[in-house]
C-alpha cells in the first residue's frame, strides 16, 4: 500500500512535471504585453530592460527551471498586471479561505441533506412496494392508518425527491442560483452582498453551492442502495435474523457508499475551489473565476500559477479517491504486484 | 402420513400470492405439508413451480409484493402466515429456521470479513461474551470442513473459493443454531465434485447439530442422495409425496413420470432424451382441473375440468391425480419408468463416491 501510493506520487510529479512544461512553453508564445501594465507607453529600450531583469530572454529551459525551483521554494512569481508586483502567493492567501470555507460548509450541507435524501427514497421505494399486498394479521385501525400514512410519505418523498434531482440536473446552474439569489434576498430580507462578518449573508452562497452536490449524492446513493437491497447477501442477512435498520446500515448502506467514495475528495476539493457564478452574483472576493479574469488580462505568470495550483488539486483528488477506495473495498488491492497476504 | 413422527412443521391449504403491477400472480396454490423432525425433505420441481417461495414464506422473506393470502403455517404453536412485523420474523429467521442460499459467490457480504459475518449470527442468536464469540466461530468453520480456520477466520469471501464460500455460508446458517435447515438449491452454482462434498458436509451436520432439513432442488440425483423423503412440486402445488423409495421406484402422477423419464439415465442409446412438451400454466389466470393436464398426452377429460384431490397409495405416500381414483381407467407408467427399479443405483456411482469419501480439502 505505502509503495503504491509512493510509486503514485511519483507518476503524479511526472505529470505535473509535463502540464506544467506545457503551460509554461504555450505561454511564452503569447505576445509580449502580457508582461506589462504599461506596455503602450514604454520605449523599446525600457521593454528590453525589464525583459531582461525578468529574466525572460533566458533559454526556455532555464526560464522553466528558474519557475520550477521558485514553486519548490514557495514561489509562485508575481502577478504582472492583476495586481501589479503583489506575490501571486499572497493574493491567492488573501482569495482562497473564503472560498474553501465557503465550499467546506456547502460539501458538509450537501451531505447532511444528501445522504438522508438518497437513502430515503431508497427506503420509500422499498415500502411503495408494499402497495396492494394485504396481510393476513389482525391490524388495529391505528395500525392501518399508520400503514397508509406511511405509504403516503414515502409517495411523497419520492415523488419530490426524484423532481428536485431532475431539476437541479436539467436545469443549468447559472439560472438557480439566480433565482435564488432575486428570491432568497426578498423572501428573507438577506442583504445581496456577501459581508464576511454578517453570517446571514453566508446562507444564499452556500445552499446555492450545495444543491448540485445534494442532487448529485441523493442520485448515485438511491441507485447503488437499490443495487445492493436487491443482491443476495441481504437477503442471507435477513435469513439470519438481522433486523431491518442493521440491515440497511450495517450491511446496504456501507456497501453502497463505497463506489461513491472515490469521487468524494475530487467533489470537495473542487467545490473548494469556487465557483465563479455565485462568487460573482454576490460579489465574494474568492477564487473562483480568478482563472479566467487573469487569462482575459492575459497575465502570464498569474496563469502559469493558477493551473498548476489546479493540476495539484486535481492529481490530489485522483489518489485520495483511489486510496480511499482501497481502504473502503478490500476486494480492491492497489499495486498489484504486491503479493496478497 | 406416519404419524408416529413429531411434527415440527405444518403447513396447511397454504396460498401465496405476488402483486405485479396490478395483476396478482399465484404462487401458491393450496398447499399442505407436514415436516417431521429430523426428517430430510427434498421439494423438487421445475424452475418457477413455486418450490423457492414456497419455504421463503416460512421465514417471511418473500419479495416485498409477495403475502400469504390465505392458509397457516403452523410452528411451535404459532401461526407464522399471520406474522407481518420484522420484529415477529426475527425470532423464526435463523434462530429457528436458518437458511443457505443458491449462489455463494453473492451470498456473502463483499465487505466483511468472512468471521464477522458469522460472529454477526452468533451474536445475534445466543448471549455469548463477545470474547468467547471468536473461538465460537472457529469452530464453526472447522466443522464445516475449512482448513487453517484462525486465518481464514478474517479474510473476505473474495479470497474464498465457491465451495469454501458454500462452506461459510452453511457456517453462518449453522452458528445461527437452528432446528430447520432450508438449503435452497445449495449445490447448483457449484461443480459436481464440490457438490459431493458439500452434500456430505450438510449430511455430517445435520446429525451433529440434530437439524431437520429442507432441500430444494431440481437435480434428482441431488435428492437420491440426502433425501428421506420427497415432494414434488408442479405449477404451486404439490402433486406428489412421498419416501425416497416410493417416490422414485412407485411414481403414481404423470408428471413425476415426466420429470424422471428426463433423467439422462433413463435414456435409450441412439435416442432424444425425453423431454416435456410445452411450458407450465400462466399463474396469472386461475389454473382449472389439474395443472399438468395440457402438457400430459394421457389426460383424462376429468383432468381438465376439476382439481384432483389427494389419493393415499400408502401411509406415506400420496398424489395428486385423478388415476388414483378407483373409476379412472388403468393408465401403464411410460416404459423407462417401469425399468427404472432396474437402475440402481440411480446415481452415478462415482458422485456416490465422491460423496462418501467426504469433505477433504478441495
Amino acid at each position: 500500500m505505502l509503495k503504491y501510493i509512493a510509486k503514485r506520487l511519483l507518476r503524479s510529479l511526472v505529470t505535473l512535471a509535463i502540464v506544467i512544461t506545457i503551460i509554461f512553453s504555450l505561454l511564452r508564445l503569447m505576445p509580449i504585453e502580457g508582461y506589462f501594465p504599461n506596455y503602450d507607453k514604454l520605449s523599446p529600450g525600457q521593454i528590453q530592460a525589464s525583459l531582461t531583469s525578468m529574466g525572460l530572454l533566458d533559454p526556455l529551459p532555464v526560464q522553466l527551471w528558474n519557475f520550477i525551483s521558485g514553486v519548490f521554494q514557495g514561489d509562485l512569481g508575481t502577478s504582472l498586471i492583476y495586481r501589479v508586483n503583489v506575490p501571486i502567493t499572497q493574493i491567492i492567501a488573501e482569495k482562497a479561505p473564503i472560498s474553501i470555507e465557503l465550499g467546506l460548509l456547502s460539501v458538509g450541507l450537501s451531505l447532511v441533506v444528501g445522504i438522508p435524501l438518497g437513502v430515503g427514497m431508497a427506503l420509500a421505494s422499498l415500502v411503495k412496494q408494499k402497495k396492494g399486498v394485504p396481510s393476513l394479521a389482525k391490524k388495529t385501525a391505528l395500525g392501518k392508518c399508520m400503514d397508509a400514512v406511511g405509504m403516503f410519505f414515502a409517495t411523497i418523498w419520492e415523488k419530490l425527491g426524484t423532481i428536485f434531482i431532475v431539476v437541479i440536473q436539467a436545469v443549468p446552474a447559472a439560472v438557480y442560483y439566480l433565482f435564488i439569489q432575486l428570491y432568497g434576498t426578498d423572501l428573507f430580507g438577506i442583504p445581496t452582498l456577501f459581508n464576511k462578518n454578517n453570517y446571514a449573508t453566508w446562507i444564499l452562497p452556500v445552499v446555492s453551492l450545495a444543491l448540485g452536490n445534494i442532487a448529485y449524492y441523493a442520485m448515485w446513493l438511491r441507485r447503488y442502495m437499490t443495487d445492493e437491497i436487491n443482491k443476495d447477501y441481504v437477503q442471507l442477512a435477513r435469513a439470519k435474523g438481522v433486523s431491518s435498520s442493521g440491515i440497511m446500515f450495517r450491511h446496504v448502506f456501507r456497501n453502497a457508499f463505497v463506489p461513491m467514495i472515490q469521487y468524494l475528495p475530487g467533489s470537495i476539493l473542487f467545490t473548494m475551489m469556487g465557483s465563479i457564478y455565485v462568487e460573482s452574483l454576490y460579489s465574494i472576493p474568492g477564487m473562483g473565476g480568478l482563472l479566467v479574469n487573469v487569462i482575459q488580462r492575459q497575465d502570464n505568470t498569474m496563469v502559469q500559477a493558477l493551473v498548476l495550483i489546479y493540476s495539484v488539486i486535481s492529481i490530489v483528488a485522483l489518489i485520495l479517491g483511489d486510496i480511499l477506495m482501497s481502504i473502503a473495498d478490500p476486494r480492491i488491492k492497489l499495486g498489484k504486484k504486491e503479493e496478497a497476504r | 402420513m406416519d404419524t408416529k413422527q413429531e411434527v415440527i412443521l405444518s403447513v396447511k391449504d397454504l396460498e401465496v400470492k405476488f402483486n405485479l403491477r396490478g395483476k396478482i400472480l399465484h404462487a401458491i396454490r393450496g398447499v399442505s405439508l407436514d415436516l417431521h423432525k429430523s426428517e430430510s425433505l427434498a421439494i423438487v420441481g421445475e424452475s418457477g413451480s413455486g418450490k423457492s417461495v414456497f419455504v421463503k414464506s416460512f421465514m417471511g422473506l418473500l419479495d416485498s409484493n409477495g403475502y400469504v393470502s390465505a392458509g397457516r403455517i403452523e410452528y411451535d404453536g404459532k401461526n407464522l402466515a399471520e406474522y407481518t412485523k420484522d420484529k415477529e420474523w426475527r425470532k423464526i429467521r435463523g434462530g429457528e429456521i436458518a437458511m443457505v442460499l443458491q449462489d455463494p459467490m453473492t451470498s456473502l457480504n463483499p465487505l466483511k470479513t468472512v468471521g464477522k459475518q458469522i460472529c454477526e449470527a452468533l451474536k445475534l442468536h445466543g448471549n455469548m461474551p463477545k470474547s468467547k464469540m471468536k473461538d465460537a466461530a472457529v469452530e464453526i468453520l472447522r466443522d464445516v470442513g475449512i482448513p487453517d480456520p484462525e486465518k481464514r477466520f478474517s479474510q473476505y469471501p473474495h479470497e474464498f473459493s465457491g465451495g469454501m464460500r458454500q462452506r461459510v455460508v452453511i457456517a453462518i446458517a449453522v452458528a445461527c443454531n437452528p432446528k430447520i435447515l432450508i438449503c435452497d438449491e445449495p449445490t447448483t452454482a457449484l461443480d459436481v465434485t464440490i457438490q459431493a462434498q458439500i452434500l456430505h458436509l450438510l449430511k455430517n451436520l445435520k446429525e451433529k447439530y440434530d437439524l431437520t432439513t429442507i432441500y430444494i432442488t431440481h437435480d434428482l440425483g441431488v435428492v437420491a442422495n440426502v433425501a428421506d423423503r420427497i415432494a414434488v412440486m408442479y405449477a404451486g402445488d404439490i402433486v406428489e409425496i412421498g419416501t425416497c423409495e416410493e417416490v422414485f421406484y412407485n411414481p403414481q402422477h404423470p408428471y413425476t413420470w415426466a420429470l424422471l423419464s428426463s433423467l439422462p439415465q433413463l435414456g435409450v442409446k441412439g435416442q432424444e432424451l425425453f423431454s416435456i412438451k410445452g411450458t407450465p400454466p400462466n399463474l396469472f389466470h386461475q389454473v382449472e382441473g389439474d395443472a399438468f393436464a395440457p402438457r400430459n398426452p394421457q389426460a383424462l377429460n376429468i383432468d381438465f375440468a376439476e382439481r384432483p384431490p389427494y389419493f393415499e397409495v400408502s401411509p406415506t405416500h400420496k398424489a395428486r391425480t385423478w388415476l388414483l381414483d378407483p373409476r379412472a381407467p388403468k393408465v401403464e407408467p411410460p416404459e423407462s419408468i417401469r425399468n427404472i427399479r432396474g437402475l440402481k443405483p440411480l446415481l452415478n456411482p462415482e458422485f456416490v463416491k465422491l460423496a462418501a469419501g467426504g469433505a477433504s480439502d478441495e
